[in-house]
């Protein structure tokens, strides 16, 4: 069996158990509120509870983009954890976001990031928010993440 | 209001009103049309722990309130505009400490403008992110959705 496979399969498996872990390490997550609901293989799901903090438009009482933004940086993050062989660290580069309709006032937006390519140092993501389902979107993304040299392990916890 | 308040006037008690601004800690110092965003930090803007960075969508959040913002500035629109779409550089890590921003509308048509925003800390010309969008101004009698 490849090694390196079954390094990211129990990377995998310790992301679902701390599922609830992996936001809380996070200040401006645990501030929004988000949380994540799912994880396969370079792919990640979350949810973002309507919250009136994070409401942009007072009128129409709908959470500003910028929870958006969070969500689905925060979720393409992630699903590069899902999809490296070995563990490292990401940094955003740029991301895109295109909003397709506003979300509806008070109700749960869901998120979903894919990590769909891999090189050396870049990974590529794309990612949705939805209320029902990707027929019909809120917003989608498309990110460029830097692959990080090897760090010393740290706040994750992953053990190796 | 528009009668009696200066634009600056209107943005200040806007972005007083707005949850998430209140919630980001974010304010504006406003001289005429220039306008400088402020974001002071805090503990719950950080994104990772280990390196005390801030955190990308708390970043991405602040340069598109501060191109919102400009934009009503300059604009003579009643309600601030909606985006469009918005690509976010991250060009340098954000550190622990205050963030600044400042956006130029490159262009303001009649439905849609397009506008830049640029973050930074201690040096201005070491920018800690860029932003590109554009958005669409909510004419009077148009619907908001």
């Amino acid at each position: 069996m490849d090694e390196s496979i079954s390094s990211l399969e129990k990377r995998i498996a310790l992301m679902r158990e701390h599922m609830d872990g992996m936001t809380e390490v996070v200040p401006w997550a645990r501030e929004t509120g988000f949380k994540v609901t799912r994880v396969e293989r370079g792919q990640v799901w979350g949810v973002q509870p309507f919250a009136e903090h994070l409401v942009g438009d007072v009128d129409a009482q709908v959470i500003h983009g910028g929870a958006i933004t969070t969500l689905l940086d925060n979720l393409s993050g992630m699903a590069c954890a899902a999809a490296l062989e070995e563990f490292r660290f990401v940094a955003t580069l740029d991301l895109r976001i295109d909003y397709m309709r506003p979300a509806d006032s008070g109700r749960d937006i869901i998120g979903e990031a894919e990590c769909y390519h891999v090189t050396k140092s870049v990974a590529f993501c794309r990612a949705w928010a939805y209320h029902e389902s990707r027929d019909k979107v809120i917003a989608t993304a498309q990110g460029a993440f830097a692959i990080n040299k090897p760090r010393p392990k740290a706040s994750l916890g992953v053990p190796e | 209001m528009s009668e009696t308040l200066t634009r600056g006037q209107q943005l200040e008690a806007f972005l007083e009103r707005v949850p998430i601004v209140q919630t980001l800690g974010m304010r504006c110092d406003i001289k005429g049309d220039d306008m400088t965003a402020v974001l002071p930090f805090q503990k719950k803007l950080i994104g990772n722990f280990t390196i005390k960075a801030l955190h990308g969508g708390a970043i991405g959040t602040f340069l598109e309130m501060t191109a919102m913002a400009q934009l009503f500035l300059v604009s003579d629109v009643e309600r601030p505009a909606r985006t469009i779409n918005i690509t976010v550089d991250y060009l340098r890590q954000g550190r622990a400490e205050d963030l600044y921003g400042r956006a130029r509308v490159i262009k303001l048509g009649r439905r849609m403008a397009s506008v830049t925003a640029e973050a930074w800390q201690s040096e201005r010309d070491k920018p800690v992110a860029a932003l590109h969008g554009h958005f669409l101004l909510n004419r009077s009698g148009e619907t908001s959705s």
